[in-house]
């Protein structure tokens, strides 16, 4: 039994007729429109155990995809329905943190951005009444408060960690944010970017993480701020975020529009 | 009880077999046929991305090509899962069908056709009555399908369900029971194709309901 292959997508022929030619590059040029798509389908929605199990292939894999991405963005609304702004989550004594807190993101530990204090600002932009920047003096002069909580990666681990810094409600407060906008997007520089609907956003337990376990948050946890999010998957965790918008148009995310759901809270 | 079929005659001459399995379980039972499947095999791909276990399934009998993929299978299949198995579980109550098929079950009887299954000597001329060892398979079936939706919710929504999610010992924990549950139900599956693979005539009445 020969499970299909990523590859068998575009059937390898070996010889040719031109029309047949001219439909494949047709074929592959549809593959590939805009990137993100691209990787998507490169890293393939292909069914390998059903169509071994079942002896049917779903042949025209993109009508899935596309059929499998409408019902994320259906899951999206009912998870913003379920929902409870008062919910939390739990939190744990110091002596349950986990040594060392594993490093996470779509790079090596190795490639880990370094971003210089002296001289950063935070931008602020979209709907909100002031755009203004914000230096890491000025955040760290606002009030601050800590959590420790359990981080759950969407491949299934947590950890539980200790973060520090301005409820992000407050933050959003200050810079005079249209909280009746639908999302709040950020712009990492490590080029990642993520976004988030608004009811989490003012949830009391969303962060806006200026420190680990007692420390300045080092590079590796995303200095010089993360979005810390109990209630959110670990890639809806922006790190290294150097601007902050409100919108009320969907900004997606980097994991986001390769396949991750969105809401991807719990 | 069991309907009359119009028009078609069985083996009894003339006198048409009667709907043993109604049109509605046996689409419930395909659709969570299908369900359990896409289910299965996605989850086995969302696993190895962090494997609970000193072991990863083999990725040819995984769906979803990666992490992101097998999300999206696993999140959509679960509402063929559940909106199927409400309608089920409602279909067998509201009908009295469940106490019909599978009350009473003693331990005692399950004892005796398991034994008497081993022996070879269960009978399956009457396929409109469970016999014992069925009853208990098929309501343990209902039971591990009960505990993978409530330990996937605890999994899912461990925020928005602190119950659900200390009744199942935590998050981590949550995990570790929806893949036993997960395991129970596979392992149901290979016993029940094994049988139905014995008793061919089984797998007509959940096809035609005769």
């Amino acid at each position: 039994m020969k499970t299909p292959s990523r590859a068998g997508l575009v059937p390898a022929a070996p010889a040719l007729s031109r029309g047949d030619q001219q439909e494949l590059l047709k074929d592959a040029r549809a593959l590939l429109a805009p990137p993100a798509r691209r990787l998507f389908l490169r890293r393939g929605l292909t069914v390998g155990g059903l169509a071994m199990l079942t002896g049917c292939s779903i042949t025209n894999s993109d009508e899935a995809e596309h059929a499998l991405m409408k019902i994320s963005r259906f899951n999206d609304q009912v998870q913003g329905w379920l929902f409870n702004p008062n919910a939390l989550a739990p939190t744990y004594p110091a002596s349950m943190i986990t040594r060392p807190f594993p490093f996470n993101a779509y790079y090596g530990e190795d490639e880990v951005r370094t971003i210089d204090g002296n001289g950063f600002f935070l931008q602020v932009s979209g709907l909100v009444a002031q755009r203004d920047i914000w230096s890491l003096e000025q955040l760290g002069a606002l009030p601050q408060e800590e959590q420790i909580t359990r981080h759950i990666c969407v491949e299934g681990w947590s950890a539980i960690g200790r973060w520090g810094g301005v409820r992000f409600a407050t933050f959003l407060q200050r810079i005079g944010a249209d909280t009746s906008a639908r999302y709040v997007g950020f712009k990492c520089a490590d080029d990642y970017f993520t976004s988030i609907d608004m009811p989490t956003a003012l949830h009391p337990q969303t962060l806006l993480a200026l420190t680990y376990d007692g420390a300045t948050l080092p590079p590796k946890y995303g200095f010089p701020m993360k979005l810390r999010m109990p209630t959110k998957l670990g890639y809806k965790n922006p790190k290294h975020i150097v601007e902050i918008f409100v919108t009320n148009d969907y900004p997606g995310g980097y994991w986001e529009d390769q396949g991750y759901n969105w809401f991807g809270g719990s | 009880m069991a309907q009359l079929a119009p028009s078609s005659a069985g083996p009894t001459g003339g006198i048409p077999l009667p709907i043993i399995q109604p049109a509605w379980v046996r689409l419930a039972h395909w659709l969570n046929v299908l369900a359990v499947l896409i289910l299965v095999a996605s989850g086995w791909r969302i696993y190895n991305a962090s494997p609970i276990f000193d072991f990863k399934f083999p990725k040819e009998l995984t769906l979803g090509g990666w992490l992101g993929g097998a999300l999206l299978w696993h999140f959509a299949a679960m509402w063929l899962l559940g909106v199927n198995g409400l309608l089920y579980l409602t279909g067998n109550l509201a009908s009295g069908r469940l106490v019909r098929r599978f009350w009473p079950l003693r331990p005692r009887d399950v004892l005796a056709d398991f034994v008497a299954a081993l022996r070879g000597k269960l009978g399956h001329d009457d396929l409109s009555h469970y016999n014992a060892v069925q009853k208990l398979a098929y309501l343990g079936a209902i039971a591990l399908l009960v505990l993978v939706v409530l330990s996937g919710l605890a999994v899912w929504k461990s925020v928005q369900f602190p119950l659900l999610r200390e009744l199942m010992g935590g998050f981590d924990n949550a995990r570790v029971v929806h893949f036993f549950a997960m395991s129970g139900i596979v392992a149901f599956v290979v016993v029940h194709v094994v049988m139905v693979a014995l008793v061919p005539k089984t797998f007509l009445l959940m096809i035609r309901g005769r």
